[in-house]
């Protein structure tokens, strides 16, 4: 009998084998549907044996060494219940993700640029969530951060994406660095790097503490921690709109992985404080993403930075669940790692369904800019339909999934009264008002994504000629849409199946929610709160459409289009529609000011001057202003002094060797 | 171990070095290579009496390598190498000789300190001769950095060697082949430096390796 870890690791095995095929015969024409569907045939497997798997017997452990790797380690693999669930995190995007790419690959001018490298992406990811020693583990995130990279290149000939590909691989080598130094903090002095003997071993509250921030550096970097997000915002939309899909629907949860994987499970007992942490940077990522988002108006950078919203909503969850673990409150920590993990995998629709959309907004129009998009609803109907279940969905309103999760993350909020520390009881509300405020903003956010590019009238000509897009990618975007809406109305299913996990490294779970009346979900007791997805999908239909009946029923049923005030102005063309910019205005005026710098200044033409007056805006990314530009000065300050270094003559360099040598035995003589 | 076969043995090392320093002392070419002959030969006794005292015979072939190569074949292709190029009367130190033997001495008392500090509880000979054999080294890569023209790089390096092949035999147990691979390479590596020192000098009528940078257009 053969193990399920096993028939798992065939799956990256095929993927690469889809890879080098894709190399080979990436330039013909049926090549794109050939890799795509093989992708998608793999991702179907993958997730029928780990459901197989899950519905067999959650909890149980496989695992397998193979002969690579450290000789003295070996490539060891594990499945267990939390690489299951992120499997299934991962294979689910996948197969939608190929599922899309079936019919969004064909508009791709230089198919052989993403071919090999998609199902290297997807082989890469699989691999970092199978891993069980530390070699195994850097080398496939390496292998799926480069994987990643060469996509976000395939469009190289702009100047844009190369500095987006320039900036990710530097800033994916430093969380490289960073994992790579916390798993030889974590493999201590024996340097066993296998993660059994990490998991046995206990490090000092020194190494915990160095563990955790290079943990938050480098799985932070790759997910899109603020200040270590600049990346991000540039990379995702660069690449295209499937891979943008997978980068940030997907990738970021696994980076998630690693982070839950070490600090969760390798770590051990953590120290209070450690939650304070992580609760902080989660918040603080959370609410700048959101206003970062709320400023964009390329329809691709804004999910890119809503996905940094996002990652601190889970990383608020977890962070709570790190401080509850530690005052020894399992069931309030389930609670909140249930609502982070819930939360992963409700972010991984809808942003994969949302960057799904601007990639057929992308086709259609040929524009990301939503200054020139507007009345797409007319055009693209279906599109425009799953599109705003995705903005429903990530503005976290019920009945869809992103309240569900989100709701429980305040549950989990709510549960800090009971903290001993006072810092944890001053925090924790703290940053649930943070969390508030990203997602009302995040509302805001997307009603301004959905609003601007498809209604309204159109703002150029492109939109005119607009289209729907072709059936496969309808057909991924309505999956993930039903998806959505089944994750929303019937959360206690999800939770349930969540349970293995949060057994495994809470050592406890939250309550058995499918045996609940009316499928409701209840976190901690019935007297305290509930909620009933179902329910509440039950009574919005019905009352919708009773409206909608009353209203066709005893209104007119002529569609009238009158006169529109034009506040003065006798013919209102498209251009005086509300745009992006302006809708985000009263938001920027209130936290511009310190979040961005902005400033706005009023160009008054000179009297008799027959030009017009300028609103003139001016903003700053003061994350990259204050963290990068004085790192890359530094660092081109210092190449810039060293340069003659390479300049030397033969005797100089021997010199210099020499020195070097005599420098060290001196330290070495005088060391106590 | 006898009071006399140590003292024979801290004899023939500590000449070693005492031959090293003139090494650092002479400013001709010719002389600079009959030092390092004389090098070679206390370098071969040193290693023969090793072999004596360890009863180890296989350091007597070490012994003979050092002799026959290093005494004997290496000087005097470096001569006739210094004949052919005419550069037997070049002065050629690049730092004057009074810093150089004082950052000699310098470099002689830290490895003196080092290895006595880092090696309390080995072999009374071994401490010494890991002593002697760093001392012996830092002032061959001494010799190279002090040195404009390479056949004096060539000797250092040479030098330096003879280090560690004392290094090798203060310490019991090395296998033979170690030692002639190690005597084989330094042999390999004069023959490649000599066709080098030809090129240079067919190219740049000097092996004065300034010329090279000068070649390159930078600045000394």
């Amino acid at each position: 009998m053969i193990s399920t870890i096993a028939l798992l690791l065939c799956g990256p095995a095929a993927f690469l084998a889809t890879a080098i095929l894709a190399g080979t015969v990436g330039r013909r024409a049926s090549a794109t549907r050939l890799v795509y569907g093989a992708a998608l045939a793999i991702s179907i497997a993958l997730l029928v044996i780990v459901a197989g798997h899950l519905a067999g017997s959650p909890g149980a452990v496989s695992t397998i060494t193979l002969p690579l790797g450290l000789p003295w380690t070996g490539a060891r693999f594990r499945l267990d219940s939390l690489s299951a669930f992120f499997l299934v995190v991962v294979n689910l995007g996948g197969t939608v993700t190929s599922l899309y790419a079936l019919g969004y690959g064909r508009h791709e001018l230089q198919p052989h640029r993403v071919l090999p490298f998609y199902p290297a992406f997807l082989a890469g990811m699989n691999l970092v969530v199978l891993a069980d020693d530390a070699f195994s583990f850097l080398l496939s995130w390496e292998f799926m951060s480069l994987a990643s990279w060469a996509l976000v290149m395939a469009h190289h000939r702009d100047e844009a994406n190369r500095r987006a590909g320039y900036i990710y691989l530097v800033m994916a080598s430093f969380g490289t660095l960073a994992l790579l130094l916390a798993f030889g903090l974590l493999a201590g002095p024996a340097g066993n790097y296998a993660f059994d003997a990490m998991r046995a071993a206990e490090p000092g509250p020194l190494a915990a503490g160095a563990v955790l921030a290079l943990m938050l550096l480098g799985a932070g970097s790759k997910a899109g921690l603020v200040p270590l997000h600049a990346w991000l915002p540039l990379a995702h939309p660069a690449a295209p709109s499937h891979v943008s899909a997978l980068m940030s629907g997907i990738m970021t949860k696994v980076a998630i992985y690693g982070f839950i994987r070490v600090v969760f499970d390798l770590l051990g007992a953590p120290a209070w404080w450690s939650g304070v942490v992580v609760l902080l940077i989660g918040g603080l990522t959370a609410v700048l993403g959101i206003l970062h988002a709320l400023m964009e108006k390329d329809l691709k950078r804004l999910l890119a930075y809503s996905t940094i919203e996002n990652i601190g909503v889970v990383f608020v969850s977890l962070g709570l669940a790190l401080a509850f673990k530690a005052n020894a409150m399992p069931s309030a920590a389930a609670l909140a790692f249930t609502a982070a993990l819930f939360h992963v995998l409700n972010h991984s629709f809808f942003k994969s369904l949302l960057f799904f959309g601007a990639g057929a907004v992308l086709t259609a129009t040929g524009e990301r800019d939503m200054e020139r998009l507007g009345g797409l609803i007319h055009r693209m109907p279906l599109t425009s339909f799953v599109f705003l279940v995705g903005c429903v969905s990530i503005s976290a309103l019920p009945p869809f999934n992103g309240f569900a999760s989100e709701w429980l993350a305040f549950q989990a909020i709510l549960q800090s009264p009971d903290l001993p520390q006072w810092g944890l009881k001053v925090i924790v509300p703290a940053v649930g008002g943070m969390l508030a405020l990203a997602a009302a903003l995040a509302a805001a956010c997307f009603v301004k994504a959905f609003g601007i590019t498809f209604l309204g009238r159109a703002r150029s000509t492109v939109v005119e000629e607009a289209h729907e897009v072709d059936r496969w990618s309808l057909a991924a975007m309505a999956v993930l849409a039903v998806l959505c809406l089944l994750a929303g109305i019937l959360p206690g299913f999800v939770i349930d199946s969540l349970s293995p996990v949060t057994l495994t490294l809470i050592g406890d779970r939250m309550p058995v929610q499918t045996a609940d009346p009316w499928l409701s979900i209840v976190p901690i007791a019935e007297s305290r709160s509930s909620y009933n997805g179902l329910l509440v999908f039950v009574f919005i239909t019905i009352s919708a459409s009773l409206a909608a009946f009353v209203i066709h029923r005893f209104a007119s049923h002529a569609l009238r289009r009158g006169p529109a005030w034009g506040c003065g102005f006798a013919d209102a063309a498209p251009a005086a529609q509300y745009t992006a910019v302006s809708f985000a205005q009263p938001i920027r005026r209130v936290f511009g000011s310190f979040a961005f710098r902005a400033r706005e200044t009023v160009e008054m033409p000179a009297p008799g001057a027959l030009e017009p007056a300028r609103l003139k805006l001016d903003m700053h990314d003061v994350a990259w202003e204050t963290f990068y530009q004085p790192i890359s000065g530094a660092i081109d300050y210092a190449t810039e002094r060293l340069n003659h270094l390479q300049f030397l003559t033969i005797r100089r360099y021997l010199t210099l060797v020499f020195l070097y040598l005599v420098i060290l035995l001196l330290v070495l003589a005088l060391w106590p | 171990m006898n009071g006399l076969t140590f003292d024979i043995a801290h004899l023939l090392a500590g000449s070693l070095v005492l031959v090293s320093f003139m090494m650092l002392y002479q400013d001709r070419l010719f002389a600079l290579i009959n030092v390092f002959a004389l090098h070679a030969v206390v370098l071969a006794l040193s290693v023969a009496w090793q072999a004596y005292i360890q009863d180890a015979h296989h350091l007597y072939i070490t012994a003979a390598i050092a002799l026959v190569f290093k005494a004997i074949v290496i000087p005097v292709g470096l001569h006739r190498i210094i004949q052919r190029l005419g550069i037997h009367r070049d002065i050629e130190t690049a730092v004057g000789i009074g810093p150089t033997m004082l950052a000699g001495i310098g470099l002689v008392t830290l490895s003196m300190v080092l290895m006595l500090r880092v090696t309390p509880e080995a072999d009374p000979l071994a401490r010494e001769d890991l002593a002697f054999a760093l001392s012996i080294i830092l002032l061959g890569l001494l010799v190279m950095v002090t040195r404009r023209n390479a056949v004096s790089q060539v000797v250092g390096f040479m030098s330096l060697e003879n280090g560690l092949v004392l290094a090798a035999t203060g310490a019991k147990g090395m296998p033979l082949v170690v030692e002639i691979s190690v005597a084989f390479s330094i042999l390999i590596a004069f023959i490649v430096i000599g066709v080098f020192l030809f090129r240079i000098r067919e190219r740049f009528d000097s092996v004065d390796v300034g010329a090279l940078d000068d070649y390159r257009g930078e600045r000394r």
